[in-house]
């Protein structure tokens, strides 16, 4: 029986006059990979960063993990985001630190696991992204692609329930890029993760979601397959997927 | 009547910006005034709320105090060199003109352990912490770190504000001292130039002028002034926002902040040491 990890109803959210998310509604089961797509500036982001509390919503309901994190206090949210992977669209890999000690930071409350236990975990989860040898460099000496590996590594270090992709190929050549997709696919096969994947390349989304919504004006516009969206008669998901007119 | 999707783009600008209520700068000025003013005093109430509270930080404020510190001291040290030389040769004349060259050592002791040394130290540390707290947390703010670090269940604020602020009060003093001290051997150079005196009469000379009431409340001020270079440089980074533009801005603004609340605070505790003495 499939598990409901994340279920978010009604939600909205408004800078100012500016309605960035007018109503929202979804939810993703365990294992699911889900893409959310939409044009650049259609408030994708803000919907992932309401989803684990960096963003306040204005209104509506969003169960994370069976927890209503909008009524959570600051440490009921802290226990419910060490459950949840979060890869920035910049990586956010922390810029004083070495690839170890980015790695080792999210564990500094399990400083009761001895010191070996957390060197097997570090190599672990940069043997899973391919970069065991980047372990003692500093982020300025790593690529845009190899950040992002870091970056995963460091999310899939407290072995999450779900990982939120933050535009997880923007800015990558198509080749990095299509391994970036892979490894998200990796993920999601070797640790029956739940994602959510925000991103506007198409074949991203075609590589790794399982179903996919398209946002448009701060509402679903619509949801399915990639087949079954990529295939849709609406004028705007053809110039989305940019099919010609029929 | 036209409908309002036909008007151009920067016709609609300007109906905007019309039908907005106006506002007089001043008042807008007096309003930004007053939410810095309540913001900073929620961060600093916050600071208190997370410096009892734990998990403690040991090691990043280990790591800190040594940064702001131990890296802080050769421009401390050179500084302090520099101003007990200039001020005993600029002093010199005047006090020949007295007859009074004898007095060098003391009235230079004074002044520097009273209120230059604390004053120059904290307005070095001010140009070179506080606008490196700012920037540094400004950009780890648009690049998202702040925002990693909160969604990984990490308290950013204990680990980057606490740690800055406590090492920032620790650390002033201290520099004061060692700044207190180069500057005293500079003074004994100084000396030296012109005239001769032993290193033992030079300071004998400087001990025998000095009273606990010099040093002490000269030094207590100084944890106030490290707290405040330390808050504003916290707060302007950690709240800044506008992108690269705003790491700038967040150095430049916790430098000028972080001077004014050093002169404040000094002219407080002026007034608070006259009174007890």
């Amino acid at each position: 029986m499939e598990t409901t990890i994340a279920e978010i109803t009604h939600l909205k959210k408004s800078f100012g006059s500016n309605r960035v998310l007018n109503d929202i509604s979804f939810a993703i089961e365990k294992g699911e990979n889900l893409a959310v797509l939409g044009k650049s500036g259609s408030g994708k982001s803000v919907l992932i960063k309401c989803l684990v509390g960096l963003l306040e919503p204005d209104g509506g309901k969003i169960i994370l993990l069976g927890q209503n994190i909008l009524g959570l206090k600051e440490e009921e949210l802290n226990d419910v985001r060490k459950k949840v992977g979060f890869l920035f669209q910049s990586a956010a890999l922390y810029d004083s630190m070495s690839v170890r000690e980015n790695l080792e930071f999210p564990l500094r409350d399990l400083k009761s696991k001895p010191q070996k236990e957390i060197d097997t975990l570090v190599i672990e989860a940069l043997k899973n992204v391919g970069l065991e040898d980047a372990i003692d460099k500093m982020p300025s000496e790593l690529s845009g692609g190899m950040r992002k590996r870091v970056g995963l590594a460091r999310t899939l270090i407290l072995k999450p329930e779900i990982i939120l992709y933050d535009e997880p190929t923007t800015g990558l050549d198509p080749i990095t890029s299509e391994e970036i997709s892979k490894l998200i696919l990796d993920v999601q096969k070797k640790y029956n993760t739940a994602s959510i994947i925000i991103t506007h390349d198409i074949e991203c989304a075609r590589i790794t979601a399982n179903r996919m919504i398209l946002i448009k004006d701060g509402m679903v516009l619509t949801e399915g397959t990639f087949k079954e969206i990529s295939e849709s008669k609406d004028e705007w998901i053809r110039s989305f997927f940019n099919r010609p007119k029929e | 009547m036209e409908p309002l999707n036909n008007i151009p783009l920067q016709h609609k600008v300007v109906i905007e910006k019309l039908s907005k209520p106006y506002e007089i700068p001043f008042t807008k000025a007096l309003k930004g005034f007053f939410e810095e003013v309540t913001l900073l005093t929620k961060f600093t109430f916050r600071f208190f709320k997370e410096v009892v509270k734990p998990r403690y930080e040991f090691n990043e404020f280990i790591r800190q105090s040594y940064l702001i510190g131990y890296k802080s001291f050769p421009l401390v040290a050179i500084t302090g060199l520099i101003l007990g030389l200039v001020l005993t040769v600029q002093s010199r004349p005047t006090l020949a003109e007295f007859g009074a060259v004898s007095w060098l050592p003391s009235m230079v002791a004074v002044s520097i352990i009273r209120e230059l040394g604390p004053a120059i130290t904290s307005l070095i540390f001010a140009g070179k912490v506080g606008s490196g707290i700012g920037a540094e947390l400004a950009s780890m703010k648009v690049t998202e770190q702040i925002e990693a670090m909160e969604v990984a269940g990490n308290n950013p604020f204990k680990y980057l504000v606490v740690t800055r602020v406590l090492a920032t009060t620790l650390m002033l003093p201290l520099l004061v001292i060692a700044g207190d001290t180069v500057s005293m051997y500079g003074a004994y150079i100084a000396v030296n130039i012109k005239g001769a005196i032993s290193f033992h009469l030079f300071f004998l000379q400087v001990f025998e002028s000095l009273d606990f009431s010099d040093i002490f409340p000269a030094i207590i001020k100084t944890f106030f002034f490290g707290f405040a270079i330390g808050l504003i440089g916290c707060y302007k980074g950690y709240n800044s926002n506008n992108g690269t533009e705003g790491v700038g801005v967040a150095a430049n603004s916790a430098v000028v902040y972080g001077l004014l609340s050093v002169f404040l605070l000094d002219m407080i505790a002026v007034q608070i040491t006259s009174l007890l003495t």
